[in-house]
């Protein structure tokens, strides 16, 4: 046992004192809060820096009164009193965004309206303009079907579904599947990429070892079990160090960024200027009123993330994390001492990752879609696949006898495949020049000591 | 006492036999060399002792004990195919491979401390292996495989990958551990080695042990009463019914060599008596087989008999 622990030793210690491991430990935290304040800072930079796009209107039904008073955010018009094609060159010596031509038309079916523009407009700019002016035509048949704005205004109403979870014991819990959508999906990604990338880590240690001959010196000391187990258990160790580093720094840079950032959220600063600018009583109080609206979605929100019972989360995040990786690092560990190069182990790489790829469809095919349906409940609790499962079905409060029985599963699941990946490793350290595939693989497990 | 007793140790893969009750005595503190061609299963015995593998069949017995996992801490192991980690340091690697022997830390390091003066490569301490010669990454291999002071040591062809001033390096410190109460075993082709080294012999061909005993004893058994004698003149001749004079050169001016093989009964003293009626000796010697040629024979297949009558006719 003092010899395991001199292996994991080892194998932590060469590992985290790399200078790979030291770049890639603090590189990640800073990249991600560098990319998230990144996008923020763009955002905020363009809502501060958009100017409304002039739009000429040469207004031939004299229907529309699309001056200054009525001008919008994204949208500035400046009438025209020319013809068409006088206005089509005076647009073209401009820079101005476009020039709208509105015929004389019929209210209840207008038609013939055309815009022309310099450059391709985007399909949203124009999507905006379309309905600023259906919005127009409805004012018009407002007018003419004699019905009060206000009236209308009042007839409107938005209605948000609070959704609340009712458990047996009548207790209630509100839930949020936006959020439990985007928790599951990342964790579950999170643990395949772990699993992956740290059982490659195992299957490249052991493959160095046996092709530089050093492995024999070594398993006349200890027994090949042991140096398996040190590997992948000094390996897991490594995972953990480097996640929790992650962790702590993420957390750290991205409250940081977000700190800075937040006091300019762009959408805060649009209905400041927005407030500023309108002037009418009536307005402010509506938008007074949507303020207060948003504010109630945003208390909400936080009241759902607040009720997600995150340590109870990040327990089984940890918990499956080490399952998979101890499941998927034996096997890793297996294909390693049978072959001499990476290149070597491509064929034995895929059949072996299959079921974690499998977990990882399943995630999106039927975890997040339907979290208590049958193929879900399976995919949480075979062994091979609940790793990517079960994490990313979590979130969506799993029964606890599902939940327990999905990791008496994996802790037996991982003890048979190291008890498998043992008997091969065992015979495969020692081999060198020999062909490998799947019936020799199969021919070594069966070998006796 | 023996430092190692095999006593009808058997291997058995799927496809073929790797050791065919085989057993062998090795004396305490003796160099023993263990011989035989390639694939005769002498890696395979070798890593039965070492417990990589288990046997089949048979008994093995490390000084007088049955074989058990805390012997490995007794047996220094030097494999054919040997490597270290290329990524680490010297003095990080061999304190690691002297841990897991169950040497503490600190014995450890004073072992190395030790072992690297004797050697003049102190300042090796800091350097990665991948940045060692061949020959410079064998002396740490060396190193670590004596470093716990193994009381059997078992070197698979330690010289490979020397040069010959290191190779003496090596044979000095392999006499001074012998000569500290160790039992080094060699598995080898290189007969020089064994001419010069081993003190007891084993041949290992196809699965099976087919010779065993002291060098001297071996080449007794083979010897074929030729005896190689320098004298003046060629101007004698000796009784055809007792001698046969195989072989006769001049070496220079009235000086000639001969090589003259006596029937069997008749000891090398009588040669002599008969010589010195007859012409001037010089020299006198009893001609005995060389181990490479006891091996080849051997190996070839030939019995015995043949053998010795290869020899004879050589």
């Amino acid at each position: 046992m003092n010899k395991v622990w001199l292996i994991i030793q080892r194998e932590f210690l060469i590992r985290v004192t790399k200078k790979s491991f030291l770049i890639t430990t603090i590189l990640v935290p800073l990249i991600i809060p560098v990319v998230i304040g990144g996008l923020i800072y763009v955002m905020v930079k363009e809502s501060e820096s958009a100017k409304p796009d002039t739009v000429m209107v040469v207004d031939e039904s004299h229907q529309f009164t699309l001056d200054s008073t009525k001008n919008t955010k994204r949208f500035h018009f400046v009438s025209l009193d020319m013809k068409l094609e006088q206005a089509k060159k005076a647009y073209n010596e401009t820079k101005d965004f476009a020039l709208l031509y509105v015929p004389p038309f019929d209210i209840s079916n207008p038609e013939g309206l055309v815009i022309y523009t310099q450059e391709n407009p985007s399909i949203e700019k124009v999507g905006d303009l379309e309905s600023i002016l259906e919005e127009r035509v409805r004012d018009l048949k407002l007018q003419e079907f004699k019905i009060d704005k206000e009236v209308l205004k009042n007839l409107k109403t938005k209605i948000n579904l609070k959704q609340i979870n009712l458990s047996k014991t009548g207790e209630e819990k509100t839930s949020n599947a936006g959020i439990l959508y985007g928790m599951g999906f990342a964790l579950g990604i999170l643990i395949y990429i772990f699993v992956l990338v740290y059982g490659i880590q195992i299957m490249q240690g052991v493959i160095d070892e046996k092709t530089s001959r050093v492995v024999e010196i070594i398993v006349s000391s200890v027994k090949p079990f042991q140096l398996m187990l040190g590997k992948i258990v000094g390996i897991a160790a490594v995972g953990v160090v480097q996640f929790l580093i992650w962790i702590i720094l993420i957390t750290f840079l991205s409250t940081g960024v977000l700190g800075y950032f937040g006091l300019k959220m762009p959408q805060k600063q649009m209905m400041e200027e927005v407030s500023k600018k309108i002037k009418d009583d009536e307005i402010k109080q509506a938008v007074q009123q949507q303020q207060t609206q948003s504010n109630d979605k945003i208390n909400e929100v936080l009241q759902n993330v607040n009720e997600i019972p995150f340590a109870k989360i990040a327990f089984v995040f940890v918990f499956y994390f080490l399952g998979g990786y101890l499941l998927y690092g034996a096997l890793f560990a297996a294909v390693g001492s049978a072959v001499e190069s990476i290149q070597e182990s491509q064929q034995f790489q895929f059949p072996i990752t299959l079921p974690l790829l499998i977990g990882y469809f399943g995630l999106f095919m039927f975890i997040l879609r339907d979290p208590h349906g049958p193929v879900s409940f399976w995919l949480s609790v075979i062994p091979f696949t609940s790793p990517v499962a079960m994490v990313g079905r979590i979130a969506f409060d799993v029964p606890t006898w599902q939940l327990i029985l999905s990791m008496l599963m994996l802790i037996g699941g991982f003890i048979f495949t190291t008890w498998v990946a043992g008997r091969i490793y065992r015979v495969g350290i020692l081999m060198t020049g020999t062909k490998v595939n799947w019936k020799v693989m199969a021919k070594w497990f069966m070998m006796r000591e | 006492m023996e430092a190692l007793l095999v006593t009808d140790v058997s291997k058995r893969y799927a496809d073929h036999t790797a050791l065919d009750k085989v057993s062998l005595s090795i004396p305490e503190k003796t160099i023993f060399g263990l011989l035989g061609p390639n694939g005769a299963g002498k890696t395979t015995l070798i890593r039965i002792v070492n417990q990589i593998i288990n046997r089949d069949e048979g008994e093995v017995l490390i000084f007088g004990e049955k074989l058990k996992p805390a012997h490995i801490e007794q047996i220094g192991y030097l494999p054919e195919e040997r490597g270290l980690y290329k990524k680490m340091k010297v003095g990080d690697q061999l304190l690691y491979l002297a841990q897991l022997k169950g040497l503490s830390r600190k014995e450890a390091l004073i072992r190395i401390k030790i072992w690297l003066e004797k050697f003049e490569i102190k300042d090796w301490w800091n350097k990665k292996v991948e940045d060692l010669s061949k020959g410079m990454a064998q002396k740490i291999q060396f190193i670590s495989t004596v470093l716990h002071e193994p009381k059997l040591i078992i070197l698979d062809e330690p010289f490979s990958g020397f040069d010959p001033v290191n190779a003496q390096l090596i044979t000095e410190k392999i006499l001074e551990l012998r000569d500290n109460g160790s039992t080094i075993v060699f598995s080898t082709h290189r007969m020089e080695t064994v001419e010069s080294l081993c003190d007891h012999i084993a041949l290992i061909n196809k699965s099976k042990k087919i010779l065993e005993g002291a060098k001297k004893q071996v080449k007794e058994q083979y010897r074929s009463n030729t005896f190689l004698v320098e004298h003046r003149g060629n101007h004698f001749s000796l009784p055809t019914d007792k001698y046969e004079l195989k072989k006769q050169s001049v070496l220079e001016d009235d000086l000639y060599e001969s090589t003259i093989q006596a029937k069997s009964g008749i000891k090398g003293n009588q040669l002599i008596r008969e010589l010195v009626d007859v012409t001037e000796v010089f020299s006198f010697q009893e001609q005995l087989p060389s181990m490479a040629d006891i091996f080849i024979s051997l190996v070839r297949g030939e019995g015995d008999e043949a053998l010795k009558k290869h020899l004879h006719e050589n």
